[in-house]
């Protein structure tokens, strides 16, 4: 393995382009489940907060951030064209037909802010700690696997001889609405 | 109890290696050797080590599990003095006015200054509590996953160290790289191909 801090450094702008991706992926309405060949259902929604940045050159940078329940992300799209990539997003995954999970993720360090995840049953009781220890440590595992599915999905696609075609030219298109 | 409240915050690791022998005695050894002293040391600023989920203040390993299930759950606490900037000015003005009175001269030295504020250091390190923070650890030791619940950089350092001292297995944090490294089941042909990856440019 590469020394942590230069890898660190190096591939963050990996993580950035697939929280791009994802944000693609819910505006142009693509089937989240097939594209991680999930058994269960997955769907995936932005949530309340986007944050983009843009290399000025040198050390310069430009960040856009859009926060509110209904705020527009036209902003954002704008910033695309400009060259910014997707640094933090804020989304709301749906796996199967009841669990609801609500986070923030980094592109640079995948760090996990904000999340809420389904409820452990329970009536908070100590009989009843290790139970909902187990089934909150479950709901953890469960919604870091699909974050992980996600980003090894979109690595296999920019690594596909069709990326351009299958991949590329339409996340252009989708930003620049030709 | 941070694991069990409605939001969570995470940074997540790859274990490297395992143990040779019976992981949970060696984990409850590594966490009884580390845990945080039950009594504070009045003179150290900074003071960190495990302490059982259930009983983040006593730190008692013997009375409370570390074991859920197939997971091990545990806390990292760390205990901060802080001493508010504007309590030592306010020590220094009241004991520079009092140097002068003492000596009958209008100044003190920059030397004598150096030596009362170490001294108000002293004196107030020793007067102030710490001021405790704790961060749930759940660990499947199996899976070689680990999630500290906090984003603080400054607590990742101290878990990252603390982890090391105590189980002599490295914590290695995961993103887009170690992901790709420790994570996936790509091929080492696959894995090359992503890290000749370059930046996409979307720009016209």
């Amino acid at each position: 393995m590469l020394d942590i801090a230069t890898a660190y450094n190096k591939y963050s702008f990996l993580g950035n382009e697939f929280l791009t991706w994802l944000w693609f992926m819910v505006e142009t309405g693509q089937d989240i489940t097939q594209a991680i060949e999930s058994r269960d259902p997955v769907s995936l929604d932005i949530g309340n907060s986007l944050v983009l940045e843009n290399s000025l050159g040198d050390k310069a940078r430009e960040k856009i951030t859009i926060k509110g329940d209904q705020a527009g992300l036209e902003e954002g799209t704008t910033a695309l064209k400009k060259g910014a990539k997707v640094t933090e997003i804020n989304l709301i995954c749906k796996l199967g037909p009841e669990e609801e999970y609500h986070f923030t993720l980094k592109g640079d360090s995948f760090n996990i802010t904000g999340l809420k995840t389904p409820a452990a049953a329970g009536d908070g009781s100590d009989d009843e700690i290790e139970g909902r220890i187990i089934e909150k440590a479950l709901l953890l595992f469960r919604i870091t696997q699909v974050i992980d599915t996600l980003f090894f999905t979109f690595l296999k696609q920019r690594t596909d001889d069709d990326w351009k075609h299958k991949g590329f030219d339409p996340m252009r298109t989708w930003i620049y609405n030709d | 109890m941070g694991f069990l409240s409605a939001t969570q915050s995470i940074s997540r690791y790859h274990i490297l290696d395992t143990f040779d022998t019976e992981p949970m005695e060696q984990v409850r050894n590594g966490l009884i050797q580390h845990a945080i002293p039950k009594m504070e040391n009045e003179y150290e600023e900074i003071s960190a080590g495990w302490t059982p989920f259930e009983s983040p203040y006593l730190p008692d390993f013997n009375k409370f599990s570390f074991v859920f299930g197939s997971y091990f759950l545990f806390s990292l606490r760390i205990d901060k003095k802080t001493i508010p900037a504007k309590l030592v000015h306010k020590q220094m003005a009241i004991e520079i006015e009092k140097k002068k009175a003492d000596s009958g001269r209008d100044f003190i030295s920059k030397n004598e200054k150096s030596e009362i504020k170490e001294t108000i250091m002293d004196v107030l390190m020793h007067k102030m509590p710490s001021i405790p923070n704790v961060y749930d650890v759940l660990w499947d030791y199996d899976a070689k996953t680990l999630f500290l619940l906090t984003t603080q950089k400054a607590a990742n350092e101290f878990f990252e160290t603390i982890f090391f001292k105590s189980f002599q297995l490295k914590p290695v944090r995961l993103f887009p790289y170690t992901l790709v490294e420790t994570k996936s089941a790509f091929s080492s042909a696959q894995k090359d191909r992503i890290l000749t990856l370059t930046p996409l440019h979307f720009s016209r």
